[in-house]
């Protein structure tokens, strides 16, 4: 007989961030700390409450660093979610469990990183893997970009997608960045004549498909519902959450099995609605991880928001615009806000539960929260 | 250029890519075939492999053409394509490569426009066993 499950039993009730840059100059330990304790402070929670930690694999500051620059308590869960932006909801998500199951009762998620000014990972070849680098490496398919590149055209080509729907994509977070003041491109608008004429980076991606590269740090604070009451705002319930790995699934290369276009995050939106009172339909607004812009249409099929190759059209008339049918990345995303491996699409989904996002979605009462497509996934439905 | 950093299931591969010849992975049980090499079969879980020729004949399912900043050998030939081929005989088998003016040529010795989706191209070997891929018809 299945348990009580996750849903609404924890919230969210703290978020902290550094600021973004291309270059920062303190370490990525230190701007750990320091968006951890704000993310604590804006919960109105000591460090010596927190007994849970989460992360990404890909996170370089590790739980023991952490702990004892900031004085937490005894830690009894710690966890790191894997598949670099693939991971950020399920650090919310591992602690959510944690603390419904009952194994810790105030769990920290942070992520920080000095993408801006230190090294490209695709540079480093001596860290290529065997499987599946052997097979892609070699040839020049030497970056995510471009292996995102091969899907994206073969995406275009089945279903029609155009270079002005990529644009869309690009188009409305960089609106809304230019309303946040915290985001990288808050004055620098976007134009459909800026993308067009673009540089390309791998064809058929130009410059604009590309997410910025930051320097930054964010934290979260989970706790369980019933101790969110005494935390300083809102609590922002988790109301369901998911992980995704489909069978037979090859990562960014997902060139090997019968469907290629139907990545990660059909797996984790199945597993999401399933557990959910809510449906695509009652999603107020939505926060897509957009490393790349064919991600947003990716997901937009994959977590029910349009039929199988829509995702292109849905983007139409204004869609992910302020007022359209799904406004999308309203703090402006990895494209134009900052791009910290999607945690900031997590705190910017508290923000516009709490009613304080810079682009506030009126009455806003359900987000969506995704991490990265095209590597095994995960996603949160958040409430209020 | 990079080399193939081989693994013990992917290994067979470039030995007989180095002979000149293209085959892929298939269950020494059920006979289905799978790409990239793995110990298991996912079909019926035999760890009985061979190595079955393939045709060499394919067609493109897609590409890209990455544009600089790139890795330094690649940069000198960017922009150049590199494709995904589907094979003929085992069509859900796709291998990435590049497509060449002739075996040994460069990268970027194709312009990107002689491509499409769907074009007919055949494997060949460059001197060091490294498989490429030319248009069928140029």
């Amino acid at each position: 007989m299945p348990g009580p499950g996750l849903k609404d039993a924890t919230a969210i009730v703290g978020i902290g961030q550094t600021p973004f840059a291309r270059r920062l100059p303190e370490d990525e330990r230190t701007l750990a700390c320091r968006a951890v304790l704000a993310a604590l402070d804006d919960a109105g929670m000591a460090p010596g409450e927190v007994d849970a930690l989460a992360s990404y694999t890909m996170e370089e500051t590790d739980e023991v660093e952490l702990a004892k620059a900031l004085g937490l308590g005894d830690l009894t869960f710690f966890s790191k979610a894997g598949y670099g932006g693939g991971g950020s909801c399920a650090t919310v998500a591992h602690l959510a469990t944690a603390i419904a199951a009952g194994q810790a009762t105030v769990g920290v998620a942070w992520r920080s990183r000095k993408r801006g000014s230190g090294p490209r990972p695709w540079t480093g070849a001596t860290a290529q893997l065997p499987t599946p680098a052997q097979w892609t490496r070699p040839f020049g398919l030497l970056r995510p970009v471009d292996e995102i590149a091969v899907l994206a055209r073969r995406y275009m080509h089945e279903y029609g997608a155009t270079r002005d729907h990529l644009f869309n994509v690009a188009l409305a977070c960089r609106n809304r960045a230019n309303q946040n003041p915290a985001a990288i491109m808050y004055d620098r608008p976007l134009t459909r004549e800026m993308y067009m004429t673009s540089r390309w980076i791998s064809e058929p991606l130009c410059l604009y498909d590309n997410c910025l590269e930051t320097d930054g740090a964010l934290a979260c604070v989970v706790v369980s519902r019933e101790r969110a009451r005494d935390c300083r705002h809102r609590p922002v319930l988790v109301h369901a959450a998911a992980q995704g790995l489909p069978a037979q699934h090859h990562g960014m290369v997902n060139y090997w099995n019968d469907d290629p276009l139907s990545g990660p995050s059909w797996a984790a939106a199945r597993h999401l609605w399933k557990h959910a009172d809510l449906t695509p339909a009652d999603v107020d607004v939505a926060q897509i991880y957009d490393a790349f812009t064919p991600l947003v249409p990716l997901s937009l099929e994959g977590y029910g928001f349009c039929g199988r190759g829509e995702g292109g059209a849905f983007t139409e008339g204004g869609a992910l615009e302020t007022g359209g049918r799904l406004p999308l990345n309203t703090a402006g995303g990895g494209l134009s806000e900052a791009y910290v491996h999607g945690f900031n699409l997590i705190t910017e989904g508290v923000r516009q539960l709490r009613g304080t996002s810079t682009a506030q979605v009126p009455g806003a009462a359900a987000c969506l929260v995704t991490a990265g497509e095209c590597v095994p996934t995960s996603a949160l439905l958040l409430t209020n | 250029m990079l080399e193939p950093v081989t693994d013990a299931d992917g290994a067979p591969f470039w030995q007989y890519a180095a002979q000149g010849e293209l085959r892929v992975q298939a269950c020494a049980d059920c006979g289905e075939v799978r790409f990239p090499p793995r110990p298991c079969c996912p079909h019926c879980r035999s760890f009985a492999s061979e190595w079955r020729a393939a045709s060499g004949r394919g067609r493109i399912w897609s590409w890209a053409v990455p544009h600089p900043p790139l890795l330094p050998d690649y940069a000198e030939q960017a922009p150049y394509n590199v494709v995904v081929v589907e094979l003929a005989d085992h069509p859900r088998i796709r291998l990435v490569g590049n497509v060449v003016s002739e075996v040994g040529a460069r990268l970027d010795s194709v312009p990107p426009q002689r491509l499409g989706i769907g074009a007919r191209v055949t494997a060949v070997f460059d001197a060091s066993g490294r498989p490429q891929w030319v248009l069928e018809r140029p």
